[in-house]
C-alpha cells in the first residue's frame, strides 16, 4: 500500500515516504509542525487515498486515555437500575467504546487520527502504549477482550506544547511538516481557488511571505489564514494587492492586537482602534 | 551497512537504539527506500528521528556519513548539464545477469573516475556505458537504470538530493541547545506541575457515590470531591545589573514565561545584584526589600525555587561578610545555603556556557546549587531536578 497524497491534498516526497513506513511497519505516524500546515488534513487524506473509514479523536486538556477506549456508564446503570425499565444485570449495555475502541472492533481497517496528543496530561501517550503496541484491551467489567481484526493507520499530530514520552516516541514514525515554500504554496492555493488570477496570487503570496518574515510577530499567518484572505480578496473583487497600510482585510492575516499594532508601526498607517 | 550510520547519529545526541535499528532494517527489507539514496534518506529520518530539535543533527551526521556520494567541489560545466536535464527514458531493461556485471564501485573510487570522466569527456552521451549521460548504466548520470550507486548529475526540478537536502541544514533552528523562546520555555515550565485535590466540592466522585449508594440500599447518594487542581508554588529569583546586562533579554523571556505559566498555584518573583545578602527586592529596581527570614516565615520547603544568575562576582563578594545591616554577619555565601536548606528543590539557571563556569564564584556556587546553563536542555534538566526533590 503506497501513499501519494489526493487531488485536495499535496503532499512532498518526505512525507509520502513518512506515511509509507507507518502503513508497511504498521506503526503510528506521529506528525508535528507548525499549526495550519495540514496535520489534521493528513489523516483524512490517507483515508481517502486508502479508500478507509476515518475515526477521529479530539484530545482535549482532560481526556484520559481510557476514554479512548472504553466508557462504562455507572450512572445510567445506577439509574436504571431505580426504575427497572431495562435489564441492568447485562454491563454490556453501558460500555461503549472510544474511539480506539471503535477502531479495533471494526469489521474492516480504519483510519484513526488522535488530534492534538499534546494536549492531555503528560501521561496520556504513555497509558496508551500497550494498546497502541498490542492492538488489543481488556472490558475489565465484563472480562472481555477487544482485539483488533485489522491494525488501524493510526495517525497522532502534536502542537508541541508538551514534550511527548520517550518510549512513546520510539513506537512511533515521525514526520514534521514543514511550512511549505512559495512553489507548493502555489499549487495549495490553486487547489482551493482555481479560477484565482495568477497576477493576483503571486502579489498575495507575495505580500504574505513577506508578512511572515517580518519578525515582530507575535502568530505568523498560516495556510489556512492565507486562503481565508484570498477567498475574501477574490469575494470583493480585488484584483491588486500590495504591502502597505492599505491592505485589504489585514484582520484575516494577522489575528493578535499587538501583531496589528506592529504591523501599523512598520508600515505606517492608522492604528486599528480597540473595539 | 547502517549500523555504523546509527552510532553516527547517537554521537550526535540523537536518542537511537535496537527499536529504530529493528525498524530502519525491516523498512529497507521492505524496499522503502526505492533502493535511493534520497529514498534512504527520508526512510532513516522518519524512523530514527523523533522530534524536530534532532532533525539537525540527523542531517549533519547524514551529511558527514554519505559525503563522497555528494562532490561539491566539482564544478559542473553548462553543457553537461544540458545534456542530462534533456534525459532520454532508458529504452530496456536490464537482465539481473547485466545487472550483476556491472561493477559495484566504492566511493572513493566512484568519486575518482567521476573526476576522470569529467575532465576527459567531451560530448553528448545518452544510452551507454561509461560516460556521464542519461539513459545509461554507467555510474554517472540521470534517468540511469544501473542499480549500485553513483552520481547524480542534474535532477529534475522539484528533487533534492539527499546529502544535499541534508547540507543545507533547514532544520538549524529547531536545535534545542540553542537560546530558547518564550514558548519553548513555557513547554518545559509545564513540567512543574504537580497535582492536588483541593477546594470547593464540585466533581462527582464516582466510586464513593456507587459504594454509598449501595450502602444506602439503592436510594441514589451523590457524593463530591474537589477537582484535581495544579499545586506548584514557584519562586522566581533573578540577578540583575552589571555582568547579567547582555542576558537581561533572555532573562526577561524566562520571567515572561513563568508569569504566563497558568498552571503554577503561585510564582513569587525577586531579585538581587551578584549575590544574595539577608534579604531579596520585590522589583528590579532595588526597592521593597524583603529579607530571608521574612520569605522564610512566608514560604516553605514546598516552594520550588529557580535562581537565574551568572554566578559572576568579586570573590569577597561571595566569601566575606558585606556589613550591611540585614546580612546578620553572615558571608554571602552562607545565605545562599540557607536559601539552599529551606528550599530542598531548588535550581540555578546560568546564562553563560558551562565552558566558562570554571571561575571561583561560579565554582562555589555549583557546589552549593545543581546549575544548569540557561537552554532548552539545561531548563529541561532542571525541571526534572525541581520535579524529583520533595
Amino acid at each position: 500500500m503506497r501513499f501519494k497524497g489526493t487531488e485536495s491534498y499535496l503532499t512532498s516526497e518526505s512525507l509520502r515516504s513518512a506515511v509509507d513506513c507507518a502503513l508497511a511497519l504498521q506503526r503510528p505516524l506521529l506528525v508535528k509542525g507548525e499549526p495550519g500546515t495540514g496535520k489534521t488534513l493528513l489523516a483524512e487524506a490517507i483515508a481517502n487515498a486508502l479508500g478507509l473509514r476515518l475515526l477521529t479523536w479530539n484530545v482535549k486538556s482532560t481526556t484520559k486515555a481510557q476514554d479512548g477506549l472504553y466508557v462504562y456508564d455507572a450512572v445510567q446503570r445506577l439509574h436504571d437500575s431505580r426504575f427497572n425499565d431495562k435489564d441492568v444485570r447485562d454491563i454490556r449495555q453501558y460500555i461503549r467504546h472510544g474511539p480506539l475502541g471503535e477502531s479495533f472492533a471494526a469489521p474492516e481497517r480504519r483510519v484513526l487520527l488522535i488530534d492534538e496528543i499534546d494536549k492531555a496530561d503528560l501521561e496520556f501517550p504513555n497509558d496508551l502504549l500497550h494498546e497502541i503496541d498490542r492492538m488489543r484491551f481488556k472490558v475489565i467489567e465484563t472480562d472481555e477482550e477487544v482485539v483488533a481484526k485489522h491494525r488501524p493507520v493510526v495517525v497522532i499530530t502534536s502542537n508541541n506544547e508538551k514534550d511527548l514520552p520517550d518510549a512513546f516516541l520510539r513506537r512511533c514514525v515521525f514526520h514534521f511538516i514543514e511550512f511549505p515554500d512559495k512553489d507548493l504554496m502555489q499549487r495549495i492555493v490553486h487547489v482551493h481557488h482555481p479560477d484565482l488570477a495568477d497576477r493576483l496570487v503571486d502579489q498575495a503570496l507575495g505580500v504574505f511571505y513577506e508578512l511572515r518574515a517580518f519578525s515582530r510577530l507575535r502568530k505568523r499567518p498560516s495556510t489556512s489564514e492565507l486562503i481565508d484572505w484570498l477567498a475574501a480578496l477574490k469575494a470583493t473583487g480585488i484584483s491588486n494587492v500590495k504591502l502597505d497600510e492599505q491592505l485589504p482585510f489585514i484582520g484575516a492575516l494577522l489575528k493578535r492586537e499587538q501583531d496589528l499594532i506592529a504591523f501599523a508601526d512598520q508600515f505606517g498607517g492608522r492604528l486599528p482602534r480597540r473595539a | 551497512m547502517f549500523v555504523p550510520f546509527l552510532y553516527e547519529l547517537r554521537s550526535r545526541k540523537v536518542p537511537v537504539g535496537a527499536t529504530e535499528a529493528v525498524a530502519l532494517g525491516q523498512a529497507l527489507l521492505q524496499g522503502l527506500h526505492e533502493s535511493s539514496l534520497d529514498g534512504f534518506y527520508f526512510v532513516a529520518r522518519a524512523l530514527l528521528v523523533h522530534d524536530e530539535k534532532h532533525l539537525d543533527a540527523f542531517d549533519q551526521a547524514f551529511a558527514k556519513h554519505f559525503q563522497g556520494i555528494e562532490s561539491a567541489s566539482i564544478e559542473l560545466t553548462k553543457e553537461l548539464l544540458e545534456w542530462v536535464r534533456e534525459a532520454r527514458q532508458p529504452d530496456r531493461s536490464l537482465t539481473p545477469e547485466e545487472k550483476a556485471l556491472l561493477e559495484q564501485l566504492d566511493l572513493k573510487t566512484l568519486e575518482e573516475l567521476f573526476q576522470q570522466r569529467l575532465r576527459e569527456q567531451k560530448e553528448r552521451h545518452d544510452g551507454g556505458n561509461k560516460w556521464i549521460g542519461t539513459a545509461g548504466t554507467s555510474p554517472f548520470g540521470n534517468s540511469g537504470k544501473a542499480a549500485r550507486p553513483g552520481i547524480k548529475v542534474g535532477d529534475g526540478p522539484s528533487m533534492k538530493s539527499a546529502v544535499r537536502t541534508a547540507g543545507e541544514r533547514a532544520w538549524k533552528e529547531y536545535r534545542d541547545d540553542l537560546v530558547l523562546d518564550v514558548r519553548q520555555m513555557q513547554v518545559a515550565l509545564r513540567k512543574l506541575r504537580a497535582f492536588a485535590r483541593e477546594g470547593s466540592h464540585d466533581e462527582l466522585d464516582l466510586d464513593r457515590t456507587i459504594s454509598e449508594t449501595a450502602r444506602n440500599l439503592g436510594d441514589l447518594e451523590v457524593v463530591l470531591r474537589p477537582p484535581r487542581k495544579s499545586n506548584t508554588r514557584v519562586i522566581l529569583l533573578m540577578d540583575v545589573g552589571g555582568s547579567m546586562d547582555p542576558f537581561a533579554h533572555l532573562v526577561s523571556r524566562l520571567f515572561t514565561a513563568a508569569k504566563k505559566a497558568t498552571h503554577f498555584r503561585e510564582l513569587r518573583t525577586y531579585y538581587f545584584h551578584n549575590c544574595v545578602y539577608g534579604r531579596v527586592y520585590k522589583h528590579a529596581n532595588f526597592r521593597e526589600p524583603l529579607t530571608l527570614p521574612q520569605l522564610f516565615a512566608e514560604t516553605d520547603r514546598r516552594y520550588k525555587l529557580i535562581v537565574v544568575g551568572d554566578a559572576l562576582m568579586a570573590p569577597w563578594e561571595l566569601m566575606s561578610v558585606s556589613g550591611w545591616s540585614d546580612d546578620e554577619g553572615l558571608e554571602g555565601v552562607v545565605h545562599l545555603m540557607r536559601l539552599r536548606e529551606h528550599f530542598p528543590s531548588s535550581a540555578w539557571l546560568n546564562p553563560e556556557p558551562p565552558s566558562s563556569w570554571w571561575q571561583t564564584t561560579v565554582d562555589v556556587i555549583r557546589k552549593v546549587f545543581p546549575m544548569y546553563p540557561l537552554t532548552l536542555e539545561g531548563l529541561g534538566d532542571a525541571v526534572g531536578q525541581l520535579t524529583k526533590a520533595r
